[in-house]
């Protein structure tokens, strides 16, 4: 009950008129206003929300697809070729992934780039941060793939590029989607880095009108409630058809400990 | 076919996922240091050696913001870790709809950190919100939970656990789900009681578990910012900032010199509570793949 109800506020809440959702009360609403409450949030400061949900799709499907590329090739190299390196290789991974990112001084190096405020530095800088997970995750599915298959490739004469795409990441499949299905959640969700890199009005991101709405609806929580519950849609969706690969990406691994 | 037999491994494939973890993480991370120690204003920076740390540990509200980073992260992980066995050992018991009810208590790992925030921020109202109302329908007066000095930041501590525990369970499930039933059978005919097959059997043998939950939800503690942004900004006043909020108000207000000495002291306090309990993660590779998988969706 506990882990529910919050959620059956977050609904009714949103479907109440302006008045009643000022009271807050847990209660069942007079009316119910969903479709008005949805219109006019979506119509709120120019479409910000429609914008908003297009930015938010091309930062994760662009983010998401160069981790799978770039996370995969790495963990390859990674497992099939022993080198020295390959220790401060590890080292540097697990800093990525425990260590919280130097807000400012990425601002500093996104300006001299000239990607401060633009999608694709958002999208880089959420393939650099979530990049030791993917290699990690893929380094410890490769382990399971006998090098047998890439040796044989080789001997028909294919090369490593083809190996590669042609070969191994079909076989990747079941860590992609969960890599995926992870992945993409969490950037939709992020709200902390377009926040430090992505300000501006025409850059907004899902997260981002939540915050901006939370100043201006003040008045109106039904339309705030109204777009919280518009957010938590895809994540639903996503838990929905994925709930399995969620579980299963999760919990790899630890089960062997 | 060339002639010269090449590694069928290229390290070029390794390149153009360096390019980028290297220039917007590894170099804005090293740099930190050396902007830690100027007064800066993104063009000039001027060497002013530690004084940025000087006033950090001198202004009483950045040492709260300190203080309260740990506090945050230890009740927050061990509420997450304890609460998290428990409702693992019911949801393996084979209780009614067990399938159902742990999709129900992961959901909110899912849902947008600043969506849950702003919901909670108004049921938890002193007043008018449904908690305090439902506390007073059994004749309790409800606290004032965001807005009390002394109790803002615990209020924010039991919104996290409550959105992050389902993770911590569906851990803690993997690990149970991993002990020997071997062991419970040979305690029972033993004659160990349910009570003790849980402490000497189960809390021993999900260790493993216990350290990834514990270790996660430590980083995730010390990192954390949307929830209390999205709740109490740092306030009432200054008493729910954390090191995270604290990093971001003194770069809104343009102390980029102080907001990145909060970063490195950020850096060194993980660095510290952390790594010597990775340390006996990455002694077993497994692990590490495991602590790996969950750090997205725990940060």
């Amino acid at each position: 009950m506990i882990f529910i109800l919050p959620f059956v506020y977050i609904l009714l809440m949103a479907v109440k008129t302006k008045q009643e959702a000022a009271l807050f009360l847990f209660a069942w609403p007079s009316e119910w206003r969903a479709w008005e409450n949805l219109v006019e949030v979506v119509q709120t400061r120019n479409y910000m929300l429609l914008l908003a949900y297009f930015n938010s799709t091309v930062i994760t499907l662009g983010a998401v697809t160069l981790l799978v590329i770039f996370g995969a090739m790495v963990g390859y190299v990674l497992q099939r070729r022993r080198s020295p390196w390959n220790r401060v290789v590890y080292v540097f991974l697990l800093i990525g992934l425990m260590v919280p990112p130097a807000v400012v001084p990425t601002i500093w190096v996104l300006q001299n780039l000239g990607l401060f405020k633009t999608i694709h530095g958002m999208i880089l800088i959420q393939v650099a941060y979530g990049l030791s997970f993917a290699v990690l995750l893929y380094r410890s599915f490769i382990a399971s793939i006998p090098r047998a298959l890439d040796e044989a490739a080789i001997i028909d004469g294919a090369r490593p590029w083809q190996v590669f795409f042609r070969v191994i990441l079909p076989l990747l499949k079941p860590v992609t989607v969960t890599l995926i299905v992870v992945q993409s959640v969490a950037i939709f969700n992020d709200f902390t880095n377009p926040l430090y890199y992505l300000p501006g009005r025409e850059n907004v991101t899902v997260q981002l009108t939540l915050f901006n709405f939370q100043s201006q609806f003040q008045s109106q929580y039904n339309l705030l409630f109204m777009n919280i519950l518009l957010v938590t849609i895809p994540p639903l969706l996503v838990f929905v058809f994925c709930n399995r690969q969620i579980v299963a990406g999760m919990t790899s691994g630890g089960v062997k400990g | 076919m060339t002639t010269r037999r090449r590694s069928p491994y290229p390290y070029w494939f390794v390149l153009p996922a360096a390019v980028v973890f290297v220039t917007l993480f590894l170099v804005p991370t090293v740099a930190s240091f050396w902007f830690s120690l100027t007064r800066w204003d993104l063009f000039e920076a001027e060497f002013i050696g530690l004084e940025n740390y000087r006033q950090f540990f001198r202004e009483p509200f950045l040492v709260q913001g300190l203080v309260n980073t740990l506090i945050y992260a230890v009740v927050t992980s061990g509420a997450k870790s304890v609460l998290g066995l428990l409702l693992a050992v019911l949801l393996t018991s084979g209780i009614w709809f067990q399938g159902f009810l742990r999709s129900v208590v992961f959901f909110p790992v899912l849902v947008s950190t600043i969506g849950i925030g702003i919901a909670f921020a108004a049921l938890m109202h002193p007043t008018r919100g449904a908690i305090n109302l439902a506390l007073a329908a059994i004749g309790i007066e409800g606290p004032a939970w965001l807005s009390d000095p002394a109790l803002a930041l615990y209020s924010v501590a039991l919104i996290d656990i409550w959105k992050g525990v389902g993770l911590a369970t569906l851990i803690y499930i993997a690990g149970l789900a991993a002990i020997s039933p071997d062991y419970y059978e040979a305690a029972r005919i033993d004659g160990a009681t349910a009570w003790q097959r849980f402490w000497r059997v189960t809390v021993p043998l999900v260790r493993p578990a216990t350290v990834t939950v514990v270790t996660l939800s430590l980083i995730g503690g010390l990192r954390s910012f949307d929830i209390i942004w999205a709740t109490t900004r740092g306030g009432p006043g200054f008493a729910s900032d954390v090191l995270a909020s604290v990093i971001y108000k003194q770069y809104q207000a343009g102390f980029y010199g102080l907001s990145t000495a909060g970063n490195v002291i950020l850096f060194l306090l993980i660095g510290v509570i952390v790594l010597p309990m990775t340390w006996g993660c990455s002694k077993r590779e497994v692990d590490v793949g495991a602590c790996a998988a969950m750090a997205p969706v725990a940060a």
